[in-house]
């Protein structure tokens, strides 16, 4: 066991020095997590935030200019008046996804109580923001409406009032979520490309066959890859985590940061033995990038870090489960925003420990096989 | 032709701080067998790769072929009359294709006919008597016949300049010969042809025409083989070099002596009992028996490819044998056992050390390795560095030593741990004469002083004499075994290299090859040269297409990724957020709150939990991301209700991920409505019926299915991505490979080269758009409403402009880690997040705009997205192609400019 842990030491500094040694490396780690991190964070969001609406007003008058006029940030920029012979053009080309219609006669209908009908086209193809944001240009053309008409009416009341809260982001700040998430992406990514990279280039040299005449068995190797690869990222992700999201973002991180830490260790274990994984199955590294990029896409995209995860079907959300990133998504929500302690997360602890072990269980029998093989 | 083929005056070349080449001045005559002798690391490779062309010149004027080596249009001109042939064995050769397809591509390259191409290469074939193994692989030819058929190669549009470097390193001594036969009978045919030569064999150079000497970057001899021996007073070539050499470099010259071996008498080291190895049906190592004495030095002799790697990798336990056992020291070798790995220390073929750490801690690591105690490890490696002459660079990394030093590190690396066995294999192999006998002095300290068994593979024939015995081995078999005088003497042959080709020969049963085969009168190559010529590229796109085809695994990969993303993106993104977890904590438990939940319990889009039991529960349940959503009746709500008194419900909602949170939002506030309609109903109230009506028009997508967004999107994410990787290494791994020399040295351009290798992935990227669309029809029913041309055309343009991204990265890039790496971060972000694949463009910010109009995704999503579900006609799409072509198109030239016909 001492001698395991001494021949891990020694080959990890090994592993250090390499990637010490490649400056493009060391500069793309550098701007995944900064720049990178912040353009993501504040350039794309998925919730109805400052959206584009267009305003067809035929009717001029006041409830029309304020209706139009009610259209306000953060949901939406201030409407832009366009004329009906433009609605097609503009939706084709998305520079609007809604377009709201007031007909002429609008207001003195609704005065009049003749019920006139306004129309909201919704470009449904911007999944992400019509639904909710359909619903929100409803609510407020009725409140704006019922507001004007009320003005001699007098008020009334609902019989419930229904007061909703948001907690752990009252404001529903989508740059709290997608900064944290896009540093989850980050170390997936790096980690599964770094190590996997990393083993083809040992192989494509020969040097592991160097390395296997040693008394240093597959195991060390294959932890001092993880090892050495995954201190660099860690630290890399604990930097943006504390300049980047925190600082520059000034997104609050509510939860223990010692605890994320460790799941992030937890995780880190088990993407990194995921990329050794791929690099088994990749003699070349031509062909081991094509099988990590629909790898690296899929744990992106459909861990729960980009749409949730209640948007897929049964079946893909139980597949899901077994990768380490679905875990250390739903891991990182509870910890760093909703303030969850171990108590609480401990499972998936437990999970990414054991997906890490598993994996490099495979990984261990496959090592002595593809390393035999002769090419 | 004048009297020279090459000139160089004042010439300089330097990497770094280290001198390659020292003002060198040099005249090289033409029409003859020109000869570069000296150690490594002198600066022969950069002499002949500045002749040839293919290295740019820094200080000084070449000359060749009576043109200026440093005018791009002379370069251009002559590339078509100058071959080069890079050192390394067949190095600028493609493993997957056949040798026919090999020779194949090289004519296409200097614009040859079919015919003549056919002609041509059975000519060739025939004369180096690689005629039966036309369709062989290059990649399983052995060394030798790797080194005819680079040759071969290189003569196939007849040259007037022929370059060779070390063309016959690592190559044994009867495919030597053959090659070097080779070699005369083509310059009998075509006298007019200059050869130059770097070698570090003396005893071929000693036939060449005429020699220059080079030492440090500087020429210290030149004129014919007699005159340089009648200059030094010397009898061979090889002590002529050494007293040519400045004083201070001959040291203590002496001749290597091996002292007789003590009679140890105890046992046997290594033993092999019918050790055999099979890889499928071929048998490397076909029923092998030696047995290897305590602190002899035993000779492994053998063709190429025989079979002599294979039995040192079982010897070292780095294949399991298929039958047979390798015994050390009387035990059965056991591969597992790590005690054995202390006690026995190997060298590969190829250098195997880390690049990226210097000498010293190369040694340090592997003495720390192999558990020397940690006080004596710094002694070690002193004692290492000291014994092996590596002190002066023991702070260098080793990339960047000559040869020689190499090899001594890696000898002095395996023998660090005091291992009491050696198994070298080719360890001398490309090191020049001075260098391998010091390498040979310190092999005889370590058998007689330390006792050390050597196992040693060597194709010289005067390394062979210096062992105490060698085994001849072919095909898998040995031959023969025993001390060299005794085999000579067995045979009755002249001397080692003799008797050693007699053995190959009768076990063969080859006469000598190509001998008869007379050549046909040489052809003058069509002196036409184009700027840009198809041809070119089409050699390149066609051996690109060959090589995918052929490498299943890849192409595999290529065609199955994408069909896997569309499935699992298909059926995993959707905006259709369902089964949202949610509790009540009901403190008024009546029958009116009851019938307020019931309007949540009824709908799709939520599924209850257990009830929540206290306030702190709701926390608590809550951060433990079980729940979504907490609706908290109040004491008192029915009362309250019944009396019109407005209670209030409060709902509480998960914000961690603000785009559910918002969703449930306007979940809630329609059930809401809902619940309210009803009440109002129920009790009559005046119900402030809505004064107007809102109709909310889907357009597009009136089922508003996230099917018909995301497929469109999931098309453009995916067509982005993989056809990027399959060209990013491209490039990038011929310059790791070595190929790229062949980019260097023939007439292709830059040009004809990127987009050769560019095109058979595009096309590949757009079969892969097709089946897309395919599946995006049939398996998702998203139709095409709009233009299909614009689709088509768009993918088309699309495809075109991402595999010219990755051919732009893996043109400067230097690892095919980096470009991997480059390649997946840049292309994964802006296509995920900015292309509008999620987030809608019209709602990024002024930032991610720009970002995602940087790269082709946000453009084409355009297209894929109008033409699949908005119905856009091809006017409307139209710019946007344009722009796609102009990314290309863009992409393409950079790649261009950046990458240099010449190496720095």
């Amino acid at each position: 066991m001492g001698s395991m842990l001494r021949h891990i030491y020694r080959l990890t500094g090994k592993e250090l020095r390499s990637l010490w040694a490649d400056p493009i490396l060391l500069g793309f780690i550098v701007y995944v997590f900064s720049v990178a991190i912040y353009t993501i964070a504040t350039g794309a969001k998925l919730e109805v935030e400052a959206a584009r609406v267009a305003v067809v007003d035929e009717d001029h008058s006041e409830l029309s200019r304020r209706i139009a006029a009610a259209m306000l940030p953060p949901l939406f920029r201030a409407a832009e008046q366009i004329s009906p012979s433009e609605i097609d053009s503009a939706m084709d080309s998305g520079r609007y996804v809604f377009v709201v219609e007031i007909p002429p006669q609008f207001e003195s209908d609704a005065l009049s109580g003749k019920n006139p009908s306004i129309q909201i086209n919704v470009d449904a193809t911007a999944m992400a923001i019509a639904g909710n944001g359909a619903v929100d240009i409803q609510n407020i053309v009725l409140r704006e409406t019922a507001a004007y008409l009320r003005k001699d009416s007098g008020t009334s009341t609902t019989p419930v009032n229904l007061v909703m809260h948001a907690k752990f982001n009252p404001n529903l700040n989508s740059a709290w979520f997608t900064s944290v998430m896009q540093v989850i992406n980050n170390i997936a990514t790096l980690s599964i490309i770094l190590t996997g990279a990393a083993l083809i280039r040992e192989r494509e040299r020969g040097t592991i066959e160097h390395l296997l005449v040693m008394p240093v068995n597959p195991l060390e190797i294959m932890l001092s890859k993880i090892i050495a690869n995954g201190a660099v990222i860690v630290m890399a992700a604990l930097l943006s985590l504390q300049f980047m999201v925190k600082g520059v973002l000034g997104v609050p991180i509510i939860g223990s940061v010692p605890l994320f830490t460790l799941g992030m260790v937890l995780f880190m274990f088990s993407v990194t033995a995921l990329g050794l994984l791929l690099a088994t199955y990749a003699r070349t590294m031509p062909q081991f990038g094509l099988l990590a990029i629909p790898v690296i896409v899929i744990l992106y995209l459909l861990s729960g870090a980009s749409t949730p995860i209640e948007t897929m079907p049964q079946w893909l959300q139980f597949v899901m489960q077994f990768t380490p990133n679905t875990q250390f998504v739903s891991f990182a929500q509870g910890v760093l925003y909703r303030g969850a302690g171990i108590d609480l997360v401990w499972p998936q602890l437990l999970a990414m420990l054991a997906i890490g072990g598993v994996t490099l269980g495979i990984c261990r029998v496959r090592f002595a096989k593809t390393i035999s093989a002769q090419d | 032709m004048t009297g020279f083929a090459a000139r160089l005056t004042h010439v300089t070349h330097t990497y770094g701080a280290t001198h390659a080449l020292d003002d060198v001045t040099l005249e090289l005559p033409a029409g003859k067998m020109v000869g570069l002798i000296g150690p490594d690391g002198v600066g022969k490779s950069t002499l002949l790769a500045l002749i040839a062309g293919v290295r740019r010149i820094q200080t000084g004027e070449v000359m060749a072929l009576d043109g200026d080596m440093r005018d791009a249009r002379h370069r251009a001109a002559s590339a078509a009359r100058i071959a080069y042939m890079p050192q390394g064995l067949g190095r600028n050769l493609y493993p997957t294709l056949s040798v026919f397809e090999n020779l194949d591509f090289f004519g296409r390259l200097f614009g040859q006919g079919t015919a003549e191409r056919k002609a041509r290469i059975a000519e060739l074939l025939s004369a180096t008597g690689l005629s039966p193994f036309g369709d062989r692989p290059a990649g399983k030819l052995s060394g030798g016949m790797k080194q005819k058929l680079s040759l071969c190669c290189a003569l196939i549009h007849d040259p007037d300049l022929l370059i060779l470097d070390e063309p016959t390193t690592g190559v044994d001594p009867l495919s030597r010969r053959q090659f070097w036969e080779l070699i005369d009978r083509i310059r009998k045919r075509r006298p007019q042809m200059s050869v130059l030569v770097a070698t570090a064999y003396m005893e071929e150079a000693e036939r060449f025409d005429w020699l220059a000497a080079l030492n440090d970057g500087k020429i210290i001899g030149a004129g014919t083989p007699a005159e340089l021996r009648a200059q030094t007073k010397q009898p061979t070539l090889d002590a002529a070099f050494i007293a040519l050499l400045p004083a201070e470099m001959r040291g203590d010259y002496a001749d290597v002596v091996l002292p007789p071996l003590p009679d140890s008498g105890d046992g046997y080291a290594i033993e092999a009992q019918n050790l055999t190895c099979r890889f499928g049906d071929f048998t490397a190592v076909d029923h092998v028996n030696f047995q290897i004495k305590r602190g002899e030095i035993f000779g492994f002799l053998g063709s190429n490819g025989c079979g002599k790697s294979t039995t040192m990798k079982m010897l070292t336990g780095l294949l399991t044998p298929s039958e047979g056992e390798a015994r050390l020291f009387g035990e059965v070798l056991d591969a597992s056992d790590m005690a054995t790995r202390k006690r026995v220390g190997y060298m590969s073929q190829s250098f195997s050390l880390y690049a990226e750490l210097t000498v010293r801690q190369n040694l340090l690591l592997h003495a720390q390795l192999f558990e020397l105690p940690s006080a004596q490890i710094p002694d070690r490696v002193a004692e290492m560095l000291a014994r092996f002459d590596l002190a002066d660079v023991a702070d260098a990394r080793p990339d960047g030593l000559p040869l020689g030093l190499r090899q001594r590190l890696q000898l002095a690396v395996a023998v660090i741990h005091r291992p009491e066995v050696l198994i070298l294999d080719e360890p001398t192999s490309g090191v020049d004469p001075v260098a391998r006998d010091s390498f040979w002095r310190m092999l005889i300290a370590l058998s007689r002083q330390d006792g050390v068994t050597i196992f040693i593979s060597t194709h010289f024939m005067n390394e062979a004499e210096r062992c105490d015995r060698i085994s001849l081995m072919h095909a898998g078999k040995v031959l023969a075994v025993g001390a060299p005088h005794e085999l000579v003497a067995r045979r009755g042959a002249a001397d080692l290299e003799q008797t050693f080709i007699a053995y190959l020969e009768e076990a063969t049963g080859a006469q000598r090859d190509g001998e008869e085969t007379s050549l046909a009168a040489p052809r003058e190559a069509a002196a036409k040269l184009r700027r840009f010529d198809p041809a070119r590229l089409w050699a390149y796109a066609r051996r690109e297409t060959m090589e995918i085809l052929r490498d299943r695994l890849r192409l595999a990969f290529a065609i199955l990724g994408p069909l896997v993303l569309m499935l699992t993106f298909g059926f995993g993104i959707s905006f259709d957020v369902e089964n949202l977890t949610y509790a009540v904590y009901d403190q008024d438990n009546t029958l009116e709150s009851r019938e307020l939940l019931e309007s949540f319990s009824g709908s799709r889009y939520f599924k209850q939990a257990p009830d929540i039991a206290s306030a702190a529960d709701i926390d608590r349940r809550l951060a433990s991301g079980e729940l979504k959503l907490v609706i908290e009746v109040p004491h008192g709500f029915g009362r309250d209700l019944l009396t019109s008194k407005s209670p209030e419900v409060a709902v509480w909602i998960d914000g961690s991920m603000p785009f559910r949170a918002e969703t449930i939002r306007s979940y809630v506030t329609g059930l809401s409505q809902a619940y309210l309609a009803e009440q109002y109903r129920r009790h009559a109230m005046a119900s402030p019926a809505s004064p107007i009506n809102i109709e909310t028009r889907f357009r597009y997508n009136q089922a508003f299915k996230s099917v018909y967004s995301i497929i469109p999107g999931v098309i453009t994410l995916i067509l982005m991505l993989i056809p990027a990787m399959l060209t990013a290494v491209g490039v990038v791994r011929e310059k790791e490979v070595g190929s790229i020399s062949n980019f260097r040295s023939t007439p292709v351009t830059a040009t004809e080269f990127l987009l050769g290798k560019q095109l058979p992935y595009a096309l590949l990227s757009f079969f892969s758009f097709v089946l897309l669309l395919v599946g995006a029809m049939v398996i998702f029913g998203v139709p095409v409403r709009g233009s299909w041309t614009a689709l088509v055309g768009g993918a088309l343009l699309y495809v075109f402009s991402t595999t010219a991204l990755g051919v732009l990265f893996s043109s400067f890039l230097r690892t095919q880690i980096a470009a991997i790496f480059v390649v997946a971060i840049i292309s994964i972000i802006p296509a995920v997040n900015f292309s509008g694949l999620l987030v809608p463009v019209s709602s990024l910010s002024q930032i991610g705009r720009l970002f995602g109009e940087a790269f082709p995704a946000a453009w084409f999503q355009e297209v894929s997205i109008g033409a699949f579900t908005k119905g856009m006609g091809f006017w409307m799409l139209s710019p946007n192609l344009l722009v796609l072509f102009g990314f290309g198109l863009t992409y393409l030239i950079c790649a261009i400019l950046v990458l240099r016909k010449q190496e720095a």
